[in-house]
């Protein structure tokens, strides 16, 4: 019996910690694309900003691998896939055999139409170690002074951050009229804006890069608006698509993301997929989509390891979260926080200063939170949507500067205080 | 695998459990001198929550299957091998409070100085007993073992 996880992110990786809790004697063969096995992604942002060290940029280590038994296929791009022949055909040439098979390939940056891109150096994305190596020497043998970051989206925001701790002058040019309009509502975007221009970054939104010139390094760039900016710099973070144009000849059923099932089973036998690279449903609005965020990854993983080594164990769905800290303010956002009260939604706010809070809720339960600077205890919010409590009783406190357990049901509390915790619904 | 059992109809609102804590963590058990002689304490791993009659400490629940763990995008948050309890390297943490939004309990503090990082209860694993749990006068918190 032979395992074959191809892809060591977060999803790989998890599946490889349940695989080995069950079964300590059969083969398990982690291919991947990159020279990098087992090191976060999310990361890179704070290498690049000197806020980490490559030392520290593996969330799972060699020993980790080792100690799992765990043989290593690094740098072998896979790109077909047989799945009656049950092989795995690698870029190289080498042909991969399996009895179980994970896809974990996650995702990759998705680049807008922009003319004169081809042939300039100086542009990048920026979702890999080695994106963050190019970006780093670039800067460093170029002595770049300012940027400019296409897409106002987390990683972007990101990316920007840490090209800021480098000194350089940022420019985010975001599309739509907001930054952060997918995971935040419009004031925690306002504050998270005022708290960036502070700091001397520009945002232009309503607008994108149309063309950039240059000789063979880029030098300009030209937005829809006609306004053009000088820059030595191009960073494109517009969003990410799940990495799965090797499967189109497989069989395996995919819509935007593989289908899977809530064992993390594809349509074809024996094929598991998790992570980014798929799409299941959002527990909230019972939607099929991709929730392209690390939580769920692991948690998909976790699920498919088991399931691949026969041990029963489903995923039922997920939430779109995040927490990030830009520009020194601290913000999360978890579940669905665009909905308003037209379309039978309640929605509570909380205001002073540059400190936000809000919460949406749903038939007396929650369906998503906003916590702008402080966002101590946010975790409580998060248990409450995914255990989708009725919060009646206590609606009234949810927003005081102390909520917590204590007014909670007392039966709930309970539960999470003295019984076995089970919070995940799986 | 160790858990500290929370039980509020025994919590009389003593606060020991918290002033304990920080103790712990400074690594003394002289209150006074701690209280007096150290300038900047650290924030206790616990909560103690009161509303009218009803009051408990609340802290790290070492769950099953932890929300923290999933969410941690360093390898920072992990479970020690040998005690079960789920413990941070605040080395490799960066503060990006993934575990903070995760957490449905609600007990992983934001922690900097210096150096952003995440800050919870470890069950006091280095030290033996929780402190917590020792310096309860009322048994309204007790070390019980769960699981397998
Ligand atoms: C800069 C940045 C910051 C982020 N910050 C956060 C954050 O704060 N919080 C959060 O929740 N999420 C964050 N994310 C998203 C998070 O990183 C992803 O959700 C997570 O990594 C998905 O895990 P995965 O295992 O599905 O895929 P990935 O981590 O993308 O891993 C995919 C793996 O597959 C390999 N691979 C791909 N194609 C092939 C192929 N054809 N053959 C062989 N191998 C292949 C790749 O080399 C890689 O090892 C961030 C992402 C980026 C880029």
């Amino acid at each position: 019996m032979r395992y074959v996880i191809v892809g060591s992110g977060p999803a790989g990786l998890s599946a490889i910690e349940s695989i080995r809790e069950v079964d300590r004697d059969n083969e398990v063969l982690l291919v991947t694309a990159e020279k990098y096995v087992g090191y976060s992604k999310p990361l890179i942002t704070y290498l690049l900003g000197k806020m980490t060290e490559k030392s520290k940029m593996f969330y799972r280590t060699e020993e980790f691998l080792k100690e799992n038994d765990v043989s290593i296929l690094p740098e072998t791009k896979i790109t077909g896939l047989a799945t009656e022949d049950k092989l795995l055909f690698a870029e190289n040439g080498e042909k991969i055999e399996y009895d179980k098979l994970l896809i974990a390939t996650g995702g990759r940056p998705f680049i807008s139409e922009i003319e004169g891109l081809k042939g300039q150096d100086g542009i990048f994305t920026f979702t890999t170690w080695e994106d963050e190596e190019k970006v780093e020497n670039y800067i460093k043998e170029n002595k770049i002074e300012d940027a400019i970051v296409l897409g106002g989206g987390l990683i972007g925001l990101k990316t920007t951050e840490a090209l800021m701790k480098l000194g350089l002058k940022v420019t985010i040019i975001e599309l739509s009229d907001r930054i952060l309009s997918v995971t935040f509502d419009r004031k925690a975007s306002e504050i998270i804006t005022r708290a960036l221009k502070k700091e001397g970054c520009e945002v232009i939104t309503g607008d994108t890069v149309v063309r950039v010139k240059g000789k063979k390094r880029i030098s300009k760039i030209t937005l829809k608006s006609g306004k053009e900016i000088n820059t030595q710099l191009l960073i494109i973070a517009i969003g990410v698509k799940p990495n799965v144009e090797f499967l189109e000849d497989s069989g395996i059923d995919i819509n935007r993301g593989i289908v899977v099932n809530e064992k993390m089973e594809t349509s074809v036998n024996d094929v598991y997929a998790a992570g980014d690279c798929t799409e299941f449903l959002d527990l909230i609005d019972g939607q099929r989509k991709t929730i392209a965020i690390w939580p769920v990854a692991v948690s998909q993983g976790k699920v498919a390891g088991y399931n691949m080594v026969g041990k029963d164990s489903k995923y039922p769905g997920g939430i779109p979260m995040n927490s990030v800290e830009l520009a020194g303010v601290p913000t999360v956002s978890v579940g669905h926080t665009n909905l308003i009260e037209e379309n039978g939604f309640e929605v509570l706010t909380f205001e002073n200063k540059d400190t936000y809070k809000k919460i949406v809720l749903k038939d007396n339960k929650i369906v998503g939170a906003i916590l702008v600077n402080n966002i101590d205890r946010a975790g409580i919010y998060t248990g409450l949507i995914l255990q989708r409590i009725d919060v009646s009783s206590f609606k009234n406190k949810l927003l005081d500067e102390n909520f917590g357990f204590v007014y909670l049901p007392r039966e709930f509390r309970k539960m999470m205080l003295e019984g076995d915790v089970k919070v995940w619904l799986e | 695998m160790k858990r500290i059992l929370v039980r509020e109809e025994y919590c009389i609102g003593c606060k020991l459990c918290e002033i304990n804590c920080v103790a712990a963590q400074v690594g003394s058990s002289n209150l006074i001198k701690i209280y007096r002689y150290v300038p900047e304490l650290p924030e206790p791993n616990l909560i103690v929550e009161e509303d009218e009659y009803t009051t408990f400490a609340i802290q790290c629940r070492n769950c099953d299957d932890p929300m923290c763990l999933k969410a941690c995008i360093t390898g920072a948050m992990h479970r020690d091998s040998f005690t079960g309890a789920i413990r941070v390297d605040k080395e490799r943490c960066v503060g990006c409070w993934m575990c903070v939004m995760a957490c449905p309990i609600g007990v992983i503090k934001r922690t900097n100085d210096g150096k952003k990082a995440a800050s919870k209860c470890e069950l006091c694993v280095d030290r033996g007993t929780p402190a917590c749990v020792e310096n309860c006068p009322n048994e309204a918190l007790v070390l019980i073992e769960v699981g397998e």
